[in-house]
């Protein structure tokens, strides 16, 4: 009989063990494996075009504009539905895209490096909040920030990286999480650890002083800037600890706005999905729950790797996109300590007297407890092209535990 | 989260009750299990993981129960005191618990076993784990067993474990007439009253002398042991060779306080009916007074000729140990029984020592100094012979009873389980309470430590998944 308690804890070791190191910017069609002309990567699991929820189709037709491909929502459309354009998950392609999760072939990418493995991850450059193409939005002002970011920015940014020789994620995050952050949803302190590691290698890559200077700002008006590196190194983490033999730990946890899904590390490449949930938000003035898009991103990825929802405790200034007490934010991590395998070696918690993070989902956990995994997240209006209406926490459906549970004793005999 | 709380208490719905108390046990903690409808076959597999463990599970369909003055489930206010009982029957154990208080005693533990645990497919597992705690706790001088009517074979069972509780233990088997109101430790009562009352009287020290008891001195096996010169190993079994009728079936009556079974040829239950009379087995009484042995032949109190070779044939089976004799004197008896009978029992006894045995041979002698045999004559010369010899049945049956039964007792139940230890019980209660909230608030008004457990059913009571979930685990 396997041994599931040495499989978990290989799994879980393995994504610890990782040491995600921001290394670079490269563009998608030159570094992400398997990325091509008429390939579209998005959020979350599968999805066709006939199901693809609001924010994505916007965050689509956007990115075809960006390439040339079309010039609106009507070309766009025709294009698509020509078969002309695939859209795959950027899970597949060791991709991470927050909210829509849109890479297109031209778009730059963050290159992160998990330098005890080797194993790498991709995502794109953070636009900020509000009405982003991320959140569905492809307004011109929206695409023209989207050239700039990765025409002007970019180079900057990547040169800026190889003259301070990469930063260490791990070590970043650790440092952040000691500052009220939870990795996620806040992110504020570790932007600015990002912008201080940058800035004085930016001032030496910018073209001129007025180019540092847009960029300085750009980085550090922007407290999610460094979300998109951040979960690119928590996918090297937990793709670590993917396809460990037997194990029931969750190493992938993505939302596309119509479904949300998970992969486990001893089920392999499978999928599991159920309908996305509905977000428990504080929402912008002049929006309710009603303009909502179902929960939608990759950025559960950070809870998958043991931080954002599950590190709450460490970010009580959190709660206020909930209106609840700092008392609420310790009981989150309480809670994800009961579904989860180990405590995270490296991230820890002031207000818990340094307790490592719950880390490793473990599906027999979360239906034996009937205690699905708790996630912040942003909300995108459900229609295309407005953007970002909220902030909130939203619980992963319970039927893609309970699925991967049959399906993890039929490949392993504990169905009968 | 009361890490050191040594007892869950467990009363959801019945279904989910065995994983909920095998959590429990995995994490090394007494069970209170207060559900019912838990199916049987849990109940087994439970009982068996807990014993294996050193771990009680007390149910399932525990009503009630006392750890050291502390009620758990329905219980009364019963003074903390030296009584220990074992029960499988919740209301029983109430009852004696409060009449041993009203009667001015206290108890130390009251240990439920649930309903079915004296079945034989439950087999005692925790009723015997209760009787061993309480055997070795300091804190206990008296031990009181009450069941509601047990399995015969697994009733006998509990009783040689009590047997070897070093203290006095009240039994009342309610439903199983006793042959005797006591044995050895043991004694019996007529009901749940009297057995709080005997626990209360053998509470106060010293025990008063019985009638009856006292006067026969305990049998001892010394000089008569195993090895050596004494009993070989092979020598387990009674065989009783009698003339008088009533005198067998008393024999077989008292007999039933001490040995498993008797075969007889006039048996006091059809059961016990010997196949072959002419054949003993295991422990045998024969009466050669019966029809099928005096046809075409005089009577054995007249005739001692077929009895002293039936001896004879006794004495040379290998597992036999002990063989009773009556000797009935009087007007129309054989003369002078004892000039033939005594040197018949010199022969068997040499017999056995010559083949490397010791075989002891015990008789009754009915009449008086005033018969014509004289009674006094007759005893004397079966004494020289070598025998056992009183002018009571009743004695002389006693004495083989204990002999067989210290000699069959070299062969106890083999107990498998890992003893209770008794300093999770002795150490101040403290509570995790599953289910009834009521319970968890007795507790705490009892000044208890315990905490509600807001327990919800596992996979959300789904069976399938609660079944792939309990595999994934094994024990």
């Amino acid at each position: 009989m396997i041994d599931i308690e040495q499989a978990n804890k290989t799994t879980v070791d393995r994504m610890m063990e990782a040491r995600p190191v921001l290394i670079g910017v490269g563009r998608a069609r030159d570094v992400i494996p398997g990325m091509r002309d008429n390939l579209l990567l998005h959020a979350g699991p599968p999805v066709t075009w006939e199901r693809m929820a609001g924010p994505m189709k916007g965050a689509a037709v956007g990115s075809l504009i960006l390439e040339g491909k079309a010039q609106g929502w009507d070309d766009a459309e025709a294009l698509i539905t020509s078969g002309a354009i695939e859209f795959k998950p950027c899970h597949h392609h060791a991709a991470v895209g927050p909210m829509a999760g849109l890479i297109s072939p031209s778009m730059m990418v963050y290159i992160v490096e998990n330098q005890t493995q080797g194993n790498r991850a991709y995502s794109g450059i953070n636009e900020g909040r509000g009405k982003v193409l991320r959140m569905g939005a492809y307004s011109e002002d929206v695409l023209e920030r989207m050239h700039w970011l990765n025409d002007v920015l970019a180079p900057v940014v990547h040169d800026a990286l190889a003259l301070c020789g990469g930063i260490d994620l791990r070590s970043l995050l650790g440092q952040a999480l000691h500052m009220g952050d939870d990795g996620h949803n806040r992110l504020s302190a570790a932007s600015l650890l990002f912008l201080k590691s940058l800035d004085p290698y930016i001032v030496k890559t910018a073209p001129n002083p007025d180019v540092a200077s847009d960029i300085l700002k750009t980085l550090g008006d922007n407290a999610l800037a460094i979300l998109n590196p951040v979960m690119a190194a928590c996918k090297t983490m937990t793709d670590a600890g993917h396809n460990v033999e037997g194990s029931t730990i969750v190493t992938v946890m993505a939302r596309n706005g119509t479904d949300f899904g998970i992969r486990v590390s001893g089920l392999g490449d499978r999928w599991f999905t159920a309908p996305a949930g509905v977000v428990k938000a504080l929402y912008f003035p002049g929006f309710t729950e009603r303009d909502a898009n179902p929960d939608i991103g990759d950025s559960t990825i950070t809870e998958t790797a043991g931080i954002g929802g599950f590190a709450m405790a460490a970010a009580p200034a959190i709660v206020t996109f909930i209106g609840g007490h700092a008392k609420d934010a310790v009981n989150t991590t309480l809670d994800m300590y009961e579904i989860t395998y180990a405590e995270h070696k490296f991230f820890t918690m002031p207000p818990l007297d340094f307790r490592g993070t719950p880390t490793g989902i473990d599906i027999r956990k979360v239906v034996e407890k009937g205690i699905p995994p708790r996630v912040n997240t942003g909300v995108a209006h459900r229609d295309p092209g407005i953007g970002q209406v909220g902030a909130g926490v939203v619980s992963a459906p319970m039927k893609v535990f309970e699925d991967a549970l049959i399906a993890y004793a039929e490949r392993y005999g504990f169905a009968e | 989260m009361l890490p050191d709380a040594a007892w869950v208490l467990v009363s959801v719905a019945g279904r989910y009750a065995a994983v909920v108390a095998r959590n429990a046990l995995r994490l090394g903690k007494h069970v209170f299990l207060f559900s019912d409808n838990v199916p049987v076959e849990e109940e087994i597999q439970l009982k068996a993981m807990a014993a294996a463990k050193g771990l009680l599970v007390m149910g399932p369909d525990c009503g009630t129960a006392l750890i050291r003055g502390i009620g758990l489930g329905f219980a009364n206010k019963v003074r903390l005191g030296p009584i220990g009982v074992v029960a499988a029957a919740g209301t029983g154990l109430q009852q004696v618990t409060a009449r041993i208080h009203q009667l001015g005693g206290g108890v130390s533990y009251g240990i439920g076993a649930g309903g079915r645990d004296l079945t034989e497919k439950v087999g005692a597992v925790t009723f015997r784990q209760g009787i061993d705690l309480l055997a070795r706790d300091p804190e206990t001088s008296v031990i009181v067993l009450v069941s509601k009517p047990p399995a015969p074979k697994v009733a006998e069972e509990m009783l040689q474990v009590a047997r070897s509780a070093p203290k006095p233990v009240v039994v009342n088997f309610i439903g199983r007439p006793a042959s005797t109101w006591q044995m050895d430790n043991l004694y019996f009562a007529t009901g749940l009253d009297d057995a709080a009352r005997l626990a209360m009287e053998l509470t106060s020290p010293p025990a008063p002398p019985l009638p009856g008891e006292g006067s026969i001195p305990p049998p001892s096996l010394a000089g008569k042991g195993v090895g050596g010169s004494g009993f070989a190993p092979t020598q387990r079994y009674l065989r009783g060779l009698f003339s008088g009728g009533t005198l067998a079936y008393e024999a077989q009556y008292l007999l039933q306080g001490y040995l498993p079974k008797v075969w007889a040829n006039a048996p006091l239950n059809k059961a016990d009916r010997i196949p072959n009379s002419l054949v003993s087995q295991e422990h045998t009484i024969i009466d050669l007074g019966e029809d099928e042995f005096t046809v075409g032949r005089l009577h054995p109190m007249m005739d001692n000729e077929l009895r002293i070779r039936r001896l004879m044939q006794e004495a040379a089976d290998p597992e036999v140990a002990v063989i009773m004799l009556d000797v009935v004197i009087g007007y129309g008896s054989h003369p002078n029984p004892a000039s033939e009978l005594a040197p018949a029992i010199a022969k068997a006894k040499a017999t056995a020592a010559a083949a490397g045995r010791y075989l002891e041979v015990v008789a009754v002698v009915t009449g008086t100094d005033e018969d014509p045999q004289n009674l006094v004559s007759q005893i004397e010369q079966l004494r020289a012979a070598g025998a056992w010899v009183d002018a009571s049945n009743e004695t002389v049956v006693r004495y083989a009873g204990r002999l067989l039964r210290a000699l069959n007792s070299q062969y106890p139940i083999p107990n498998t389980q890992q003893p209770v230890d008794l300093a999770t019980l002795q150490r101040p209660l403290s509570a995790i309470n599953v289910g009834l909230e009521s319970f968890a608030e007795n507790l705490i008004a009892q000044g208890v430590p315990a905490i509600q457990v807001d327990w919800r059913p596992p996979a959300g009571g789904n069976e399938k998944l609660m079944m792939i979930l309990e595999r994934m685990k094994g024990n």
